[in-house]
């Protein structure tokens, strides 16, 4: 998986016919290899297709303003037809979720859960997250080697996630277990599940373990908890298992995993990008742009995928319908025609909020502001306490054409 | 040139020119006005511009159509009340002179 000695990704992205790209390959996320490959598709083939992989045919939308456009139109860019990753669920085991419907139903279901992160209960959560993350910060070693990963993204996502649904806390592993089995490439050598059966398997124990939860729930006075509310909702309280397992794994990978690799990957960006390090520790008032200009850096999620409901023209390419169409998200968000110098992070950027790691339209994240206030109270706590964190060593990247994430990442807080 | 009063959820109020043929969105973001984001630019695929139109104006703005684009959006932001917009769908023209928008308590 590992690309071999001597290879150079911007001499093969240059010189490989564009009929052979086929960027649903995880290796070029887990080697981090896509940038020049995505560069020559938005200059050369914006709307391209890809006539055999893994995963069968599809098209790619690679520049910014062209994902737009698909984002908007659900209206022909389906999400329930064949779901959101260019990995299709086998037909057996397909697993529902709101973000896999279209209207009316996505709505009905997205509206029991939206009220969560409201701005208010937003406010009510910003002193809990905050004493949290005080704690797991100030035990970190100082002077010696750790790994940011397991010591602080995944240890803060989880606890958040925890209280998201109101579950045991002394528990709260078994929700980065599930999630890391929901979006694990069954073909990587270190995955926590090596087939979709055994995937299914996995979530369903984690269904039975909600339901008795959920179960409980329901008999409770309503609450201000995912599964309480799931449980109260009238859109979902008689959800079927397969869609109850759909929609808690959504939460859960929604609600923790992208979170979590933003928190690795902005640590990483500022150590590439020590000047701008630099800015935000001269100048504390910038953490909120930074984190908008991180979320966009990191792109957490990889690609979205539609399927066409009728023929339909973007950037001059006819898409015929019932195609499969993916938008590549790490790309728009590298387009220069819509962001300028979008190779660099710049904490001060201009407008950093006009990015597309969220999505737009309908399925945008329901959770967006969440991730914002974990992250920038986040980064008020380290800059308050710590010198420059350094990056020690290589970040080991997920093996995923979808989420784009990292597995651990050595670190070190000087002395 | 039309001038529009934007009123900052704890209640700060700006009062700027906006051009005709922009929107009411671009006059507060073009402005600096805090309180509306605009994270798409004004694609209607965000909800981040949402204000809501003071009563003498609603006559002249308009409410979202029924399963619009803005509609839909606007169903999935919090805090929304009847007199909701997306202020990136309300045209900026010469009859708007003086509109009044207040801003929600958050951005969604």
């Amino acid at each position: 998986m590992n690309a071999p000695v001597g290879f150079d990704p911007i001499t093969d992205a240059a010189r490989r016919p564009l009929s052979s790209f086929d960027m649903s390959d995880p290796a070029y996320y887990q080697d981090d290899t896509w940038y020049p490959y995505f560069a020559r598709l938005r200059r050369e083939a914006p709307v391209h297709f890809t006539a055999e992989s893994a995963y069968g045919p599809y098209w790619s939308v690679s520049r910014y303003k062209d994902i737009m456009q698909c984002e908007v139109n659900h209206a022909v860019f389906s999400n329930e037809i064949g779901g959101i990753q260019v990995e299709d669920q086998p037909k057996d085991m397909q697993r529902p979720s709101f973000i896999r419907m279209d209207p009316p139903k996505h709505d009905e279901q997205r509206k029991v859960v939206s009220p969560i992160v409201a701005p208010a209960n937003l406010a009510n959560m910003e002193p809990l997250i905050r004493q949290r993350t005080q704690r797991v910060l100030d035990a970190l070693p100082r002077g010696e080697t750790f790994d940011w990963v397991e010591r602080v993204s995944i240890e803060l996502t989880t606890m958040m996630l925890a209280t998201l649904f109101d579950f045991p806390f002394e528990e709260r592993g078994k929700l980065t277990y599930w999630s890391d089995v929901a979006i694990a490439n069954v073909n990587a050598p270190d995955a926590p599940v090596h087939s979709e059966e055994e995937r299914f398997a996995e979530l369903k124990i984690m269904a039975e373990y909600m339901a008795r939860l959920f179960a409980e729930r329901r008999e409770q006075e309503p609450k201000f908890d995912l599964l309480s509310m799931l449980a109260h909702g009238s859109a979902t309280r008689d959800m079927p298992l397969r869609e109850f397992m759909g929609n808690l794994a959504l939460l859960i990978v929604g609600g923790n995993d992208t979170t979590r690799n933003s928190m690795t990957g902005g640590l990483l960006a500022l150590n590439q990008f020590p000047d701008e390090y630099r800015k935000l520790m001269d100048n504390h008032g910038l953490v909120e742009s930074a984190v908008s200009e991180i979320i966009r850096f990191v792109t957490p999620v990889i690609h979205m995928r539609r399927t066409t409901t009728q023929d339909i023209e973007v950037a001059g390419q006819q898409i015929p319908a019932g195609a499969k169409v993916v938008m590549w998200y790490v790309s728009g968000n590298r387009d220069e025609e819509a962001i300028e110098q979008p190779n660099r992070l710049i904490v001060d950027r201009k407008r950093p909020r006009q990015h597309l790691s969220f999505g737009f339209g309908i399925h945008r994240c329901v959770g967006n502001r969440l991730a914002e206030l974990q992250l920038r109270i986040l980064w008020e706590e380290i800059l308050q306490r710590f010198p420059m964190i350094e990056v020690m060593g290589p970040a080991k990247r997920t093996y995923s054409n979808f989420i784009h994430g990292f597995r651990s990442m050595p670190v070190r807080i000087p002395a | 040139m039309p001038k529009v009063t934007y009123i900052e959820y704890k209640g700060t109020e700006h009062t700027v020119d906006v051009p005709v043929g922009t929107s009411v969105m671009r006059g507060a973001v073009d402005n600096n006005i805090p309180g509306i984001d605009a994270d798409c630019g004004g694609e209607c695929a965000c909800a981040t511009c949402h204000v809501y139109v003071d009563k003498a104006w609603l006559d002249r703005t308009g409410l979202p159509l029924q399963g619009s684009q803005e509609a839909s959006m606007l169903s999935f932001a919090a805090v929304t009340q009847p007199d909701s917009r997306l202020s990136c769908q309300i045209g900026m023209t010469e009859e708007l002179d003086g509109l009044v928008v207040r801003m929600p308590e958050g951005q969604h």
